[in-house]
């Protein structure tokens, strides 16, 4: 058993590290966009978040932005095993680990997120049980961090068990996966409704202060994930020899879609809301969309966002565009655009302008936030990286295992 | 090897842990290092003998930190059948920011950045009290100015604290005496009391808070004006280490035209309660049902 899990590692690691020069250059990039961060998140630790552009009027922007943003890219999980599993189609059921191996990857960047964001990093272990004090059950926060950590163990957990039977060529154990991965798809949606709750419950921010914002956020966590996975299974489909369907990509587009066109209703029925009552609360809304008193910094961003979620839904929809390589691939990449900006920036930031007193800070992020934001994202991508490296051999032998 | 030797705030959570904390104070000859973080406790939650230990240690560091042999540390405990609430008499204020600077220096505020704990609303007499059309910034010849009026706002100290439920850690709390606290040796500055808090009342340390020495004021409490380091939050807590030994708050002294009224609600012949007898109060955003203890009104 030891000397399985001991040639488990060197194996997998060996593995993980192994490629072509493009790799090599991948992983080098990656590993210097990673310094490049880690010397910015240097400096603020030494100095404090003075180095952002947050202030006591914007106390939460960019990194509190791509925390939620990413909490939504770990669904994209959910998007695989759904019809894989519960609907046992078999096209999506060979390629789902891949989901598992995004959400892994994305609940690391966002936990790494939320330890830039503090202004005691050394304090973090006070969320945890038993050593800390959790304020459980009144903070969102807290009940947040648990159900993320809960989330990242599950992941871990499914996909250290697929990659070590799949390593040492033995079936996995459907009795042992199986039920992780249904339980997975409640789980996916807890950890998107609590992080929709840290905002949802704060009824100083009426921007935030509403019921439809755990639904919205759902919404547009089952876009931005699979938009990441549609692509990496056409690399896939290039460089390997793992059996991607082509019906497995226009699926998940086609239910990216319907996950688009309930995001589109619940933002016009938030919209309508809004305009239609014109109460004061509405000044946050005009803020994203017009801009007040010549603050007007969000404004190109806000409409970027629509015009991205709207263009994207509607090549998704159509099966023609849905279909060409071209056009899906747009679509993609309008899709993530679009719901980054959506709950990166035009969520936390008009939620705080003005500020509870009337007050307008224009907050566009400094040069160190948006390096910190960059090491995070490239740690991100380098574990989803390697961990896709481990995983591809295992489907490739599977694949001309059937073959022969 | 001492307790105290070990950590200031250390409770022996198990055998093992503290063996542990052991062995790694005694290879470090010194301080036990990161066990002694992952076994220190809240203020809070120590006994009566450790928080003097802990305070006398805080008042040595604190005393090096500024060449001060005058600062002394309290934790001065609320007083039974005590409850504060504050009173503003909007008729009377002229919007001098006296009590902005006052709380300043009365409560150990960074000069630069500047924390101000008190933010003085100039609002136009045409719209009546509305935030979104009032400045912060005003800054005329001369106050007041014929057209407005001032609503000064700091920490509404509500009985229905949204600062306090939304707190990851448990590291801000309501005392008996209604005086919202927070520690700051145990604060996060995660910011979700900033996102919650209605009032804008609570203040972030963005960086290491700057003052000088000789305006440093030497008689401080634990939860209240002692220095605060950087990455925390901090707010106005009604001058705990001046009115729980029956002082005022220095904002109310400072105030040249006897705007700002302070005393016990639990006093029936109190100034509070003859205040609210007599004249009409109102509080700030009564929707969102914090229920302030800062009542404002109007006596002309």
């Amino acid at each position: 058993m030891i000397k399985d899990i001991a040639s488990f590692i060197t194996g997998s690691a060996r593995i993980a590290f192994k490629g072509n020069t493009t790799f090599y250059a991948w992983i080098a990039f990656l590993g210097l966009v990673c310094l490049w961060g880690l010397a910015a998140w240097w400096n603020q630790f030494q100095h404090g978040l003075i180095t952002t552009n947050m202030r006591d009027q914007v106390s939460w922007a960019f990194y509190i932005g791509n925390f939620t943003f990413l909490v939504g890219v770990a669904a994209a999980a959910v998007m695989l095993v759904i019809p894989a599993y519960i609907y046992d189609w078999k096209p999506i059921k060979e390629i789902a680990i891949f989901g598992e191996l995004l959400a892994v990857s994305a609940i690391v960047m966002s936990m790494l997120f939320v330890f830039v964001d503090v202004g005691r990093p050394d304090r973090v272990w006070q969320l945890m049980p038993i050593i800390g004090t959790p304020n459980l059950p009144s903070s969102l926060l807290g009940w947040d961090v648990m159900v993320l950590n809960g989330y990242l163990v599950l992941n871990l957990l499914i996909v250290l068990h697929l990659l070590y039977t799949g390593f040492h060529r033995r079936p996995y154990n459907r009795r042992f996966v199986v039920p992780l991965l249904l339980f997975s798809i409640p789980a996916a949606v807890g950890i998107h409704t609590v992080t929709a709750f840290v905002y949802a419950g704060t009824a100083a921010r009426p921007f935030w202060n509403s019921a439809i914002l755990a639904p919205r956020f759902l919404a547009s966590a089952f876009c931005s994930g699979p938009a990441i996975l549609l692509i990496l299974f056409q690399i896939l489909q290039r460089t390997t020899s793992i059996k991607i369907k082509d019906e497995a990509i226009w699926k998940i587009a086609e239910l990216m879609a319907y996950a688009m066109f309930l995001n589109l209703f619940l933002f016009g029925a938030e919209i309508f809301r809004e305009y239609y009552s014109n109460t004061h609360h509405l000044i946050h809304t005009q803020y994203l969309y017009s801009g007040v008193h010549g603050h007007d910094a969000l404004v190109p961003y806000a409409w970027a966002s629509l015009i991205c979620s709207v263009v994207a839904f509607l090549l998704f929809l159509i099966p023609a565009t849905r279909k060409n390589l071209v056009t899906l691939n747009l679509g993609c990449v309008l899709i993530f655009a679009g719901v980054y900006i959506e709950k990166g920036m035009a969520l936390v930031i008009p939620g705080m302008t003005p500020d509870t007193l009337g007050e307008f800070y224009e907050y566009v992020p400094t040069l160190s936030e948006v390096r910190v934001g960059a090491g995070i994202f490239a740690v991100g991508f380098l574990i989803f990286t390697l961990l896709c490296k481990m995983a591809i051999p295992i489907l490739q032998d599977a694949a001309s295992g059937e073959s022969t | 090897m001492s307790e105290r030797t070990l950590d200031r705030r250390t409770l022996m959570i198990s055998a093992g842990l503290s063996t542990m904390a052991g062995i790694s104070a005694a290879a470090s000859g010194k301080s036990a290092g990161w066990v002694e973080r992952l076994l220190k406790r809240r203020f809070v939650e120590l006994s009566d003998e450790r928080r003097e230990e802990i305070l006398a240690e805080i008042e040595e560091t604190c005393r090096k930190k500024y060449g001060r042999d005058d600062i002394t540390v309290s934790d001065t405990r609320a007083l039974d059948g005590v409850e504060f609430a504050y009173g503003l008499d909007l008729s009377r204020c002229v919007g001098c920011r006296r009590c902005v600077y006052a709380c300043v220096h009365e409560n150990n505020q960074s000069r630069d950045p500047q924390i101000h704990w008190i933010r003085v609303l100039e609002m136009k007499k045409d719209h009546g009290i509305d935030f979104a059309e009032s400045d912060i910034y005003y800054d005329p010849e001369e106050v007041p100015e014929p057209e407005s009026f001032y609503l000064p706002v700091a920490c509404q100290q509500c009985r229905n604290p949204a600062c306090v439920k939304v707190c990851p850690v448990k590291a801000t709390w309501q005392e008996a005496d209604g005086i919202v606290v927070i520690d700051p040796d145990w604060c996060l500055g995660c910011r979700c009391c900033m996102s919650a808090c209605p009032y804008g009342a609570r203040h972030f340390n963005w960086t290491d808070p700057t003052i000088a020495a000789e305006e440093i004021n030497p008689d401080t409490h634990v939860f209240g004006n002692l220095p605060r380091p950087k990455g925390v939050v901090e707010k106005c807590t009604f001058c705990i280490h001046r009115t729980r030994k029956g002082r005022y708050p220095a904002c109310v002294e400072i105030c040249p035209v006897g705007a700002r009224k302070f005393g016990n609600l639990l006093d029936e012949d109190g100034e509070m309660r003859y205040l609210m007898r007599e004249k009409r109060v109102f509080v700030l955003k009564e929707e969102l049902n914090t229920k302030p203890r800062f009542y404002y009104f109007f006596a002309t």
